[in-house]
């Protein structure tokens, strides 16, 4: 403070830059007290920058034609080209389709499944079964993605439990593994089996949250089960609705790539290839690094534009409140 | 409470109920039904399926799988990859959310922005790869362990724990002479348990669960974490050859392929199955923090 006091006699201007400095050295004065702080979130932000932010210099090589002896700076500058080369191939249309169908279907029979699960939960009144229901429902999150895709094949092969009983009941054989059309049927349901009960976790905490009162209220009045679930429970879980709606389509281009490259077969690949799986496999199957890193960025800055489309037509049907 | 329902109320919690109850049925079928079948003879399982008929079971899947030996080398890789990659994690985790979550902290807009930018874009496949390998983790444990142990999500949750926890509790610390490390290590994560525990158990699983980084890192046999041996028994239908070296015909093969899918399933899957109740009480709490601040 003195030397403010001091510099004021030197005129206006002084002032200004006293004051500039003295935030300055108040906050160089802090970091020096709390150095301790910076200690701590050190670690985090040296892995951060290595593993997140040196790739996202390395995804240069897009626009680059590639060489791994010349590394990243002296390979040279090819511009656009190897977008280009993709937007050109007959693989592009099917592939952007294969990726936007799997996962927008997947979030349209996806995303109220968990709801509708917790919506029902919550109504069981005793404890005990309520708390077995949740055990059970919640198991298939524990399990890897090798395993349930190893089931999926185990249930679905041709001498399996669904074939056996579909020419039990006098049906043929389906080879739903080879068959395209079955592909994106077979990921929903069973990302549904695997992670519905999981995902209901969020919204079953929300509703422990709506007051006994109101619900009291709501039945003096005369309101039956499914007009108190409209006017009441809906309400109460629509915040978190809409968060959770906002985070699952920002993904719809950053589907999982496990499960997708587990469960194709060579048959299947017309609806099982997506983008994911063919930046695998340009990549680092065939090594043509620029290129695929190409295919990834387009793929990343899709869901980037999506993120933020989705978060603003939610704000505006949603009274200004997005993420 | 009100006792009296009315009669559509009744119907309405009795289809719940009933509904509810297949719900639960579906999830457990497909588990029974691996069960069971890991205990079923082969042949018999091939021609007519599982039985409950106790003459026609079999140890035999387990016997082969114990013998071959490898998927017990990759349950013991990955119990050290998710034990390691969960304690750096978490750690790393933990100091990170505690600065973050505090007001005062100089510099905590730019750090958060640097950190949830992350969340949402990132270099890519090829990028990531390249890089660890300029690195030369290739084929090395760190490959497995370092790149995914920074998870902004976690601190995320992790930060706003701390941010619920009163600030009157470091004020008076401090001013008792308590330093920021010491009140973190001593005050701060003895409150924290749910929340680490939370963490812990989400890191473990999610490391013990996956297998795309080793199948793209990691080379060798011996470092090789149980999901890619199940992926070589379950997905690519390759039977590990100590598991099959006895087998007279194809027929024989063929049914022995099948078996030991069964047994590694539930060898694999049953110890997370069974600890994860022991955690239930904490997930509520750990889901319904990050939902808020998300």
């Amino acid at each position: 403070m003195e030397q403010i006091y001091q510099k004021v006699e030197n005129g206006p201007n002084e002032i200004m830059k006293a004051e500039v400095g003295t935030k300055m050295s108040r906050n160089l004065k802090y970091m020096k007290n709390n150095y301790q702080l910076y200690l701590l979130v050190l670690p985090a932000l040296i892995l951060l920058i290595i593993f997140k932010y040196v790739p996202m210099y390395g995804a240069i090589i897009a626009f680059k034609d590639f060489n791994p002896l010349q590394g990243i700076m002296g390979s040279p500058w090819i511009g656009w080209e190897n977008f280009e080369k993709f937007m050109s191939t007959p693989d592009f249309i099917n592939l952007l389709k294969n990726t936007l169908k799997l996962s927008a279907f997947g979030l349209i029979f996806g995303f109220p499944v968990p709801i509708i699960l917790a919506l029902m939960i919550h109504r069981i009144k005793r404890v005990a079964i309520k708390k077995n229901i949740q055990l059970v429902l919640y198991a298939p999150n524990f399990i890897s993605v090798v395993v349930v895709v190893g089931i999926v094949f185990i249930f679905l092969s041709p001498v399996g439990p669904i074939n056996r009983f579909i020419t039990f009941l006098g049906g043929d054989n389906i080879s739903f593994m080879t068959e395209p059309s079955y592909f994106r049927t077979i990921y929903i349901i069973s990302d549904i089996w695997q992670f519905a009960g999981w995902a209901s976790i969020v919204y079953l905490a929300a509703l422990s949250n709506v007051s006994q009162d109101l619900i009291d209220a709501a039945k003096i009045d005369g309101a039956n089960i499914l007009q108190q679930i409209r006017h009441i429970d809906l309400p109460t879980i629509k915040p978190i609705m809409v968060i959770q709606f906002i985070l699952a389509a920002g993904n719809i281009m950053s589907l999982g790539f496990e499960k997708a490259y587990l469960l194709q077969t060579s048959m299947n690949l017309p609806t099982s290839e997506i983008l994911p799986t063919y930046v695998y496999k340009i990549g680092l199957q065939m090594g043509d690094y620029g290129y695929s890193t190409a295919i990834g960025l387009f793929n990343a800055v899709i869901n980037v534009i999506l993120l933020i489309s989705v978060n603003q037509i939610v704000k505006r049907l949603n009274e200004g409140e997005g993420i | 409470m009100f006792k009296h329902q009315t009669r559509a109320d009744k119907v309405i919690l009795t289809t719940n109920g009933i509904i509810l109850a297949l719900i639960v049925f579906a999830i457990l079928i497909p588990l029974i039904y691996v069960i069971m079948a890991s205990f079923t003879n082969p042949a018999t399982l091939l021609n007519s399926g599982i039985t409950l008929n106790p003459s026609k079971w079999t140890l035999q899947g387990y016997s082969r799988v114990f013998k071959d030996g490898s998927l017990l080398i990759g349950f013991r890789n990955s119990l050290f990859y998710s034990t390691a990659f969960s304690l750096i994690s978490v750690t790393i985790t933990l100091f990170a959310a505690y600065p973050l979550s505090r007001k005062d902290f100089v510099g905590r807009k730019l750090m958060m922005a640097l950190f949830i930018i992350t969340m949402f874009f990132g270099g890519g496949l090829i990028p990531t790869y390249l890089l660890v390998k300029n690195l030369n983790m290739l084929d090395t444990i760190w490959a497995i362990l370092l790149p995914g142990a920074v998870n902004v999500w976690n601190i995320i949750l992790a930060r706003a724990y701390f941010q619920g926890i009163p600030d009157e509790l470091r004020e008076a610390a401090i001013v008792d002479g308590t330093s920021e490390i010491q009140f973190f290590f001593k005050i701060l994560l003895p409150l924290s348990k749910p929340i680490i525990a939370v963490l812990v158990l989400y890191q473990f699983v999610a490391q013990w669960n996956s297998y795309f980084d080793a199948m793209i890192y990691l080379k060798s046999e011996n470092l090789q974490p149980l999901q890619i041996v199940l992926r070589s028994i379950l997905v690519q239908m390759q039977p590990r050859p100590g598991m099959i070296q006895d087998a007279q015909n194809t027929a024989q093969l063929q049914q022995i392929a099948e078996m030991v899918k069964y047994s590694s399933i539930v060898i694999s899957s049953l110890p997370l199955i069974i600890i994860y109740p022991f955690f239930q009480k904490y997930f509520e709490k750990g889901v319904m923090v990050g939902s808020i601040k998300g």
